[in-house]
């Protein structure tokens, strides 16, 4: 395939290309990533969180630029939702990427969310995948970034970002068990702005009290995004929680996990839709529904019966 | 293919007058498409890479500066530089039908003056990017 | 409307109950021949009803809301006697190509019959590029004059008595280094900047909310502008410190009343600060302008200028404490609305710009520019720019509209739309005010997105041709011909202005650029007011795009947030 061989030479142009093909699920797009994801793949992965207006990309920016001066290949994946109505959307992310315009050791791809809900687009893993197999040393995902928990960062990344506002007080509060799930490293933008003193202090005891005595640390970073101010800062933490998960071996762990659900969901998917198909075909569901329609089952019952005649004694818990 | 049509937009030169672009980009996602918009003073330079890397079907350049004559031949200059002419290049602004006769026979598929109504804008980007996906040959 | 009040005291019920009753019946008349699928809107889309009675301007009180012309709070206009004492002045804005193509034209502006010079820059200048930098290939000379050196501004002036003409600069980001150069040319003549008179356009606010030309961050920004309006207030007796406008923030898409409250949001954020400066606002607030544009919507904008002067005087007098009723007053420079302009059937332009005109005139304006016919092609050829000032000579001599104060006030129809506007734009301070001020609300997109969402839904009018634009999208001639001449700008421009810095930077001494360039810098870093600095880099012609970036490395530059 001329495109795998133009991508393996580093042609950015084959590198695009192939994002294009593997996000529109074009016919062929598995076996381009089986045979992609072969190749060798060292990327550090690194999610950047926040509710909007926390300043995601303008964080972004100031980090990557700081980091491709460091001559590091970096990918970018910025995720922007979809309008539910029209299935359209507006990529403003570039926007405020401007120093790393001219980078030629940085290569953004903006993507819609196309209706998914956990702040990542359906294809965003696999588009990783591409990044690191064509020889990324960092990539960095920037979520939706609508103002709620999106788990779906935790699946995609190494470390995990979470960047808040001395505005965010209230959804802090309400959101705080989730976002301590998801966050390895908390960061304060707009650290100049009144109340940033007192959040950081928050942040932090929330830290403490989680982690306790026994573990390390990662104290919350306090930046101004626009003036770059405690970018170096933050930089210098996410180096830090890359040595120690990766010290400690959690690193292996999440890795091995995320590999896991990614191989789990990839074969759910496929159950999922071969299933719908097969109910279909065999008229399973004709029946079962006629059969809740006059009251002779329950929809819980239903289910057992369907896992009972497609799996049985196939499955350990069969 | 039912692909979404990707769009990049942008505003090359130094002027700031981001009314027309800004409304075509509501106007396009309203229209089902991924619109992604680059800001303000873009350079050739920059406006064919973020092309590239974001792999879009077309280009739409607004330039009310004056400077068209000078920029979308630099533009179209950068895409060959990175070999992505297969990418639609299609743009705005105040500029005479002698002017557009050149810049199109420079590389520029299409140039829309004062006044042009949305709607036509985005049929022409559909229709151009239907025709160009027809002779696309599958990798 | 005082007569109408007395009429109603005497019998105050007796003619509500007629009034609501013959209304009752003018209403089921009405209704049975009207086209009730229609949507009655404003240009702004605000909706408009069939008819005005008494019954909308049942609250307004004439001495507090009206009173007479020259009397707070100056609804019906800012002087006693309006264009009776002196008509407006009638500025054109223009500005091309060479300093020396400029100058030509305004001799010849000033020989037909204009009063003051309105200076217009290339985007270059704006952004504070010289004329050699990359940036600015294919832009030198096209939007308006370069200017990279103290010799540029010479070249402008050469003949012209900087004493006897006022001069308005419109130039935003970098306009403290242009007023620099414009006293050191003067100083040069032999005229010292006491004596000068004229307005800077240097109104940053709106270049983040709508125009979109700045340099610097927000607040470093305001600073500089505080620093012209702090200078010109204790030594140019005679000069406008500062000219506020909306103008850009209607040609951006804005509503009529989004224009007059964020223009006036502004100027209260510059009033705010230069009092922080430590200035006095009696001090320095009789020589605030304002600038915004005329639409098509003739009668809106007429209630927007009585509107504004209303808010102004309230808020100077109540909220800041002037004293001095000089303060009060909102004065304003009008341009007719470009965005208004279509390329096709050009000739109607003319037609339009004479309505929007007189619009400025009803209300109350200082001065006018009327846009000329080919402005949406190219900029102004001889011809047009003649018949866009002779269309202001028309509307001063032969309509009789200078004959009379405010002719609309008392209309019922005037009054109640200008209690509307003023209190929509009410609505936006309370807004603005909630989201922590204008700097925040630009750094948040706020503003910005309001406007785009006002312009995407005008845009929507005439695609669905709900609002119909003649020429554009009805009435549209087949096979149009343009056969406007094009003033096309010579592409040797470019060439000519580096020559000129190349010839600068011959004659300077390198050793004071230098310095004089580090002064500036340091001026920057210790907030000192930076105008005397800028003048002594002036002099040793420093250019401008080695000043402006001088103060970029203490300043930083910004990026927007991206609001569409």
């Amino acid at each position: 395939m001329a495109l795998l061989d133009d991508f393996k030479r580093g042609d950015r142009r084959a590198l695009s290309k192939i994002i294009t093909h593997i996000e529109n699920r074009r016919e062929g797009y598995r076996t381009i990533l089986a045979q992609i994801s072969r190749f060798e793949r060292k990327a550090f992965r690194i999610g950047i969180t926040g509710p909007p207006g926390a300043g995601k990309s303008t964080l972004v920016d100031s980090l990557v630029a700081k980091l491709a001066n460091t001559g590091k290949k970096i990918g970018v994946v910025a995720i922007d939702p979809s309008s539910p109505f029209t299935g359209g959307a507006l990529l403003g992310d570039r926007v405020r990427m401007q120093h790393l315009a001219d980078k030629d050791k940085v290569f953004i791809r903006s993507m819609a969310s196309r209706g998914q809900s956990g702040g990542l687009a359906a294809a965003t893993r696999d588009v990783i995948t591409v990044l690191d197999a064509f020889g990324m040393d960092l990539i960095i995902i920037e979520t939706v970034g609508i103002g709620q928990i999106e788990l779906d960062i935790i699946e995609a990344c190494d470390t995990v970002v979470v960047i808040l506002v001395p505005e965010s007080g209230d959804m802090i509060q309400t959101m705080k068990a989730g976002l301590m799930e998801i966050a390895d490293i908390f960061c304060v933008n707009k650290i100049d702005r009144p109340g940033a003193d007192r959040l950081v202090s928050y942040l932090n005891n929330m830290i403490h009290e989680r982690l306790g005595e026994f573990s390390q640390e990662f104290p919350a970073v306090g930046t101004n995004a626009v003036s770059g101010l405690g970018v170096d800062k933050l930089s210098d933490a996410i180096s830090r929680h890359r040595d120690y998960i990766v010290g400690n071996g959690m690193f292996e762990q999440r890795r091995k996990r995320q590999l896991k659900n990614e191989i789990l969901s990839s074969v759910r998917d496929r159950i999922v839709k071969d299933l719908d198909h097969m109910i279909d075909l065999d008229g399973q569901f004709e029946s079962i529904s006629s059969k809740l329609n006059s009251g002779e089952t329950d929809p819980y019952t239903a289910a057992d019966e369907i896992y009972e005649h497609y799996f049985r004694g196939r499955l350990v818990n069969g | 293919m039912s692909d979404k049509i990707r769009v990049l937009l942008a505003k090359a030169g130094l002027d700031g007058h981001d009314r027309g672009i800004k409304v075509i980009a509501a106007a396009m996602r309203d229209a089902g498409f991924e619109v992604i918009y680059t800001g303000l003073r873009q350079t050739p330079e920059m406006i064919a890479e973020a092309a590239l890397q974001e792999d879009v079907d077309a280009i739409g350049v607004s330039i009310l500066s004056g400077a068209h004559m000078t920029l979308f031949p630099l533009i179209y200059k950068a895409m060959e530089a990175r070999k992505c002419t297969d990418i639609i290049l299609f743009g705005g602004g105040i500029m005479t039908e002698e002017e557009m006769v050149i810049l199109h026979s420079q590389g520029t598929d299409k140039l829309f003056g004062p006044g042009t109504p949305t709607p036509d804008i985005i049929a022409y980007v559909k229709d151009v990017v239907a025709r160009k996906r027809k002779s696309e040959k599958i990798i | 409307m005082a007569e109408i009040k007395n009429q109603s005291a005497a019998s105050d019920q007796q003619f509500e109950d007629a009034l609501k009753k013959a209304h009752r019946e003018w209403k089921a008349a009405a209704d049975r021949s009207a086209n009730a699928k229609k949507k009655y809107v404003t240009v702004s889309s605000a909706p408009i009803d069939p008819l005005y009675t008494p019954e909308h301007v049942k609250d307004m009180d004439f001495f507090r809301d009206l009173n007479f012309p020259g009397e707070f709070p100056y609804t019906r206009g800012v002087h006693a006697s309006m264009y009776r004492g002196k008509p407006w002045t009638m500025r054109q804005f223009s500005g091309m190509g060479t300093p020396e193509q400029t100058n030509e034209r305004y001799h010849y502006l000033l020989s037909q019959g204009q009063h003051g010079l309105s200076v217009a820059f290339d985007l270059p200048t704006l952004m504070g590029y010289d004329s050699d930098h990359p940036r600015s290939l294919g832009e030198v000379g096209k939007c308006g004059v370069a200017v990279d050196t103290l010799l540029d501004m010479e070249k402008i002036f050469d003949g012209i008595d900087l004493a006897k003409i006022s001069t308005s600069m419109t130039i935003n980001a970098p306009a403290a280094i242009l007023l620099a150069m414009y006293i050191v040319v003067a100083e040069k003549q032999g005229v010292s900047m006491d004596k000068l008179s004229g307005t800077l356009q240097n109104d940053i606010l709106k270049e983040y909310i709508a125009q979109k030309e700045w340099i610097y961050p927000p607040e470093p920004s305001v600073q500089l502008i505080v620093d012209t309006i702090e200078f010109g207030t204790k030594h140019m007796p005679l000069w406008n410190t500062i000219s506020i406008s909306g103008y850009h923030i209607r040609e951006a898409g804005s509503t009529a009343a989004q224009e007059l409250a964020f223009t006036l949001a502004d100027g209260f954020t510059y009033i705010e600060k230069s009092i922080e400066r430590g200035l006095d606002v009696d001090d320095f607030a009789p020589r605030l302008s304002f600038f915004f544009s005329a639409h098509m919507d003739f009668f809106e904008e007429i209630a927007k200028y009585r509107a504004a002067r209303r808010i102004y005087a309230k808020r100077m007098r109540d909220k800041y404490g002037a004293k001095n009723p000089r303060s009060w007053m909102l004065r304003f420079h009008t341009q007719t609305a470009g965005c208004s302009l279509n390329a096709q059937q050009p000739e109607l332009n003319l037609v339009r710009t004479a309505l929007e005109g007189l619009s400025a005139v009803l209300g109350g304006t200082q001065s006018l520019h009327t846009n000329a016919m080919d402005e949406t092609l190219a900029l102004p050829s001889d011809k047009a720019a003649l018949l866009a000032l002779r269309t202001q000579q028309v509307l001063a001599h032969e309509t009789g509209v200078v004959n009379t104060i405010d002719p609309l006030g008392g209309s019922y129809f005037v009054e109640a739309l200008t209690s509307r506007i003023e209190a929509e734009a009410e609505a936006y301070f309370d807004e603005i005010d909630r989201r922590g001020g204008v700097m925040a609300c630009i750094e948040e997109g706020y503003l910005q997105r309001e406007l785009a969402r006002a312009a995407y839904i005008y845009q929507q009018e005439i695609d669905s041709k709900e609002r119909i634009i003649v020429g554009v999208n009805d009435y549209v001639l087949e096979n149009e011909k343009i056969e406007i001449p094009i003033l096309v700008i010579d592409p040797e421009v470019e060439a000519k202005q580096c020559a000129s810095i190349k010839k600068a930077k011959s004659i300077r001494n390198d050793k004071r650029v230098a310095e004089t360039l580090e002064e500036l810098r340091q001026a920057c870093r210790d907030n000192k007011n930076r105008m005397p600095f800028l003048i002594n880099c002036v002099r040793e012609y420093c250019t401008l795009g080695e000043m402006c970036l001088a103060m970029q490395d203490v300043f930083g530059d910004y990026v927007e947030p991206p609001i569409i």
